[in-house]
């Protein structure tokens, strides 16, 4: 490996920008220290320029949010003919917004919450009182809002009585002109890593998510030791496989590739409910990725590296 | 959650610090927050940063800067890298009471400590004045990083409303009287009286006697921080309050407005029986300034025509201060009002019933325009209808243009609010949020 090197692309323009920073920095250590050379690029007008100039061998995209994540910074890369690690243009743009990945895995039979996704103009056009009323009957309180694209829960919040709606969804608009309102699922978080092989997706052991306040928000993300995270969650062993199979059902049929990470939530009856994937998901010290990784002893900058070799050796076999 | 639940235990249990169990309860609300992670985009030249408070420093002349510094390490290279004093370099205390002077103060140079930044001298201020729980005034809405220094020394502090001439006398002398009634004591005054940080306004000449006589009968010490005041726009210098009462008032001045923030070099002037206590602080938090930063400092303060440079500051920022008023006025909705400051670096901004600014910024953050939301600027949870603006930095066309922006996104955000109408509740917003140019 120490003869390739590798753009670690982090930053952007995105509500995300200061996550993305932290996970470039954190991938780009993991990288280095199995003697893959790499240079951090932030995703700017430059960006164009420097890949057609430098042509790294790979890019590591460790944007979040936006062109990250949204295909558009894949398809430039696709352009240029240039190996990346991650899912395709064509596939970011089917899991990058929420409810239209939520409705693929509900087609394909499996669980996620009721939902309903409302536009800014919907409740300016419809009358917005009528319409919150509409939710709450159909998907009950407390309800989970969020904005229909974009992740670190930025814009995320449970809202428990109706009173509360309005101003929710105000904070959740202030992220994007749509909002994703879900049924709550009272249960157990966890997040599933899912890895291509070389015998194709295979799910790490899922991480059991437990904070203070009940609520995985901002804060208790990124905020070392507000959550406690339990490596392997603790479901019995059905339960667990069910939570592996949701994971890498969603990774296959969201056509994702080399890793993704699947948020779902266990039920006190046992269901595996889908809430969202995260195709470009976060990789900074307080992540779940990295923690899934150390968790099932492999090494963060070996698995990043054998995902740098497929990348390369996809194009070349193309 | 006990110690035990932190630490990796057979089960998996992981949390991701170990030492949670072991910090102070001043650290309590240093958490990861939303809002600072906005401001990374920010950072972004596509972003216009009505946010950040830099100093404009391209005026500066650097090239003499450059060899003044090599001159110094050249000469006086031994004195430059090693410790200093605590106290500060004695030529450079002389040359900043010349700089007090300017505003009627009458120094001595044994009273002054020389501080990293002004930020250092109030931090001083408040370990050797502040137990837990003790009160600190200060003007509604305050500087932030005062007030995360109050909080770190857990200090109780309440805001004392301000209007267009400053913090209202009245409102001070309720504030003093309601502490004495409930018992409680109040342990000085915080106040930044020119060219507020955040308000912009300037506390009126006419309330300053006033002011202090309140202070001392109430027996409250006055901290006055001052690093705008040599930045009014016609070039006028208020009186300060130290000038006006030197045995109540401890004076914090900087020179990272006037001349270089990079340099990080500040000081406190306080009444003679307080500032072996500061030195003594100040020893036991850095051991001393840097030594040739305060060196440079006292260089261009011999060889340079600093206050010429001054003007040129003062020049700059009037410009910037006129494209800002203007495009307020050009493009703000009705019901905003704003402050019109004749100095310093900043504009507070009152934005219409019911929309919360913090909750407003990634709209803006999308439209690449930052503030800082007013709730920064209070210890109580106000502010919400407010922000800062601050105009130091860009060039005037892109402050025009950041203001064009910013109403845009005021206007989708109204937009928003009518179409939720009026159960949108936030109930610490609206008119009853005193603010400088509301009151």
């Amino acid at each position: 490996m120490s003869d390739r090197w590798v753009a670690v692309l982090a930053g952007g323009l995105s509500h995300e920008r200061d996550v993305s920073l932290r996970s470039g920095r954190r991938v780009s250590a993991a990288l280095r220290s199995v003697g893959v050379t790499v240079e951090e690029w932030d995703a700017d007008a430059s960006l164009l320029t420097r890949l057609r100039e430098h042509r790294p061998d790979a890019v590591v995209i460790a944007l979040h949010g936006g062109e990250g994540e949204n295909g558009s910074i894949q398809t430039i890369l696709e352009l240029l003919d240039i190996p990346y690690v991650g899912a395709d243009s064509g596939a970011c743009r089917r899991a990058w917004y929420k409810p239209g990945a939520k409705a693929e895995l509900r087609r394909a039979g499996l669980l996620t919450p009721d939902w309903v996704v409302l536009s800014q103009s919907a409740f300016r056009e419809l009358g917005a009182q009528p319409v919150l009323d509409a939710m709450v009957d159909r998907l009950g309180l407390p309800m989970m809002l969020k904005p229909d694209q974009g992740g670190s829960a930025l814009g995320a919040q449970v809202v428990r009585a109706a009173s509360e709606l309005p101003t929710a969804m105000v904070g959740s608009l202030a992220y994007s002109d749509a909002v994703l309102a879900e049924k709550f699922i009272d249960g157990v978080e966890v997040a599933v890593t899912v890895f291509d092989g070389p015998d194709g997706p295979r799910a790490l052991p899922a991480v059991e998510i437990s904070t203070e306040s009940g609520v995985y928000d901002y804060t208790a993300r990124y905020t070392a030791g507000l959550t406690t995270f339990h490596m392997p969650a603790r479901l019995d062993d059905a339960t667990a496989a069910k939570a592996a199979d949701l994971a890498v059902s969603a990774h296959r049929l969201l056509g994702l590739r080399d890793v993704s990470r699947t948020d779902a939530v266990v039920s006190a009856s046992g269901d595996v409910y889908f809430i969202e994937v995260s195709l470009s998901p976060g990789l900074t010290e307080t992540s779940l990725v990295p923690m899934a990784i150390e968790a099932s002893g492999q090494s963060f900058g070996a698995l990043y590296a054998d995902l740098v070799d497929r990348a390369i050796t996809r194009s070349q076999t193309r | 959650m006990s110690t035990a639940d932190h630490l990796p235990d057979r089960s998996g249990a992981r949390s991701l610090d170990p030492h949670l169990g072991r910090y102070a309860a001043r650290a309590a609300g240093m958490t990861a927050s939303e809002v600072r992670a906005l401001f990374a985009v920010a950072s972004r030249p596509e972003v216009v940063s009505l946010a950040g408070g830099m100093p404009n420093l391209a005026a500066l002349p650097l090239d003499f800067i450059s060899e003044q510094m090599r001159s110094i390490v050249a000469e006086e290279g031994l004195v430059a890298l090693q410790y200093g004093s605590a106290h500060g370099v004695p030529r450079l205390r002389e040359q900043i009471c010349e700089v007090m002077a300017l505003e009627g103060i009458t120094g001595h140079p044994d009273d002054l400590v020389v501080t990293v930044g002004s930020q250092m001298a109030l931090d001083l201020v408040t370990r050797i004045f502040i137990d837990p729980g003790d009160i600190v005034l200060a003007e509604g809405p305050s500087y932030v990083g005062a007030l995360g220094t109050f909080a770190s020394y857990q200090a109780d502090v309440r805001h004392v409303v301000m209007d267009e001439h400053g913090l209202v006398p009245e409102a001070l002398r309720a504030a003093l009287t309601a502490a004495d009634q409930a018992g409680r004591r109040v342990k000085f005054l915080y106040t930044i009286p020119n060219f507020n940080n955040p308000a912009g306004v300037t506390l009126a000449v006419s309330r300053r006697a006033e002011i202090l006589d309140l202070c001392a009968r109430h027996d409250v010490l006055v901290i006055e921080d001052n690093p705008y005041g040599l930045l009014g726009f016609d070039g006028q210098v208020y009186p300060a309050l130290r000038s006006m009462d030197a045995d109540n008032v401890i004076y914090l001045g900087s020179f990272s407005k006037t001349f270089a923030s990079g340099l990080r070099v500040g000081w406190a002037l306080a009444p003679h029986a307080v500032r072996e206590k500061l030195v003594l602080a100040a020893e036991s938090a850095a051991l001393c300034a840097p030594t040739l930063n305060q060196m440079v400092v006292s260089r261009y303060l011999a060889t340079h025509d600093w206050q010429g440079q001054i003007k040129s500051f003062q020049t700059t920022y009037r410009e910037r201060r006129d494209a800002l008023l203007a495009g307020l006025a050009q493009h703000m909705p009705a019901g905003c009002t704003w402050t019109r400051p004749d100095g310093g670096f900043f504009v507070w901004l009152t934005v219409p019933e019911g929309v919360d600014t913090k909750a407003m910024q990634p709209r803006a953050v999308t439209a690449r325009v930052a503030y800082v939301p007013g709730t920064g600027f209070y210890a109580d949870g106000f502010g919400s209808r407010q922000m800062r603006l601050s105009f130091c930095y860009p060039p005037p066309e892109r402050i025009s243009e950041g203001v064009r922006r910013l109403a845009g996104v005021l206007a989708d955000e109204l937009e928003l609010l009518n179409t939720f109408g009026p159960a949108v509740s936030r109930s610490l917003s609206g008119p009853q949020t005193p603010a400088p140019d509301t009151a």
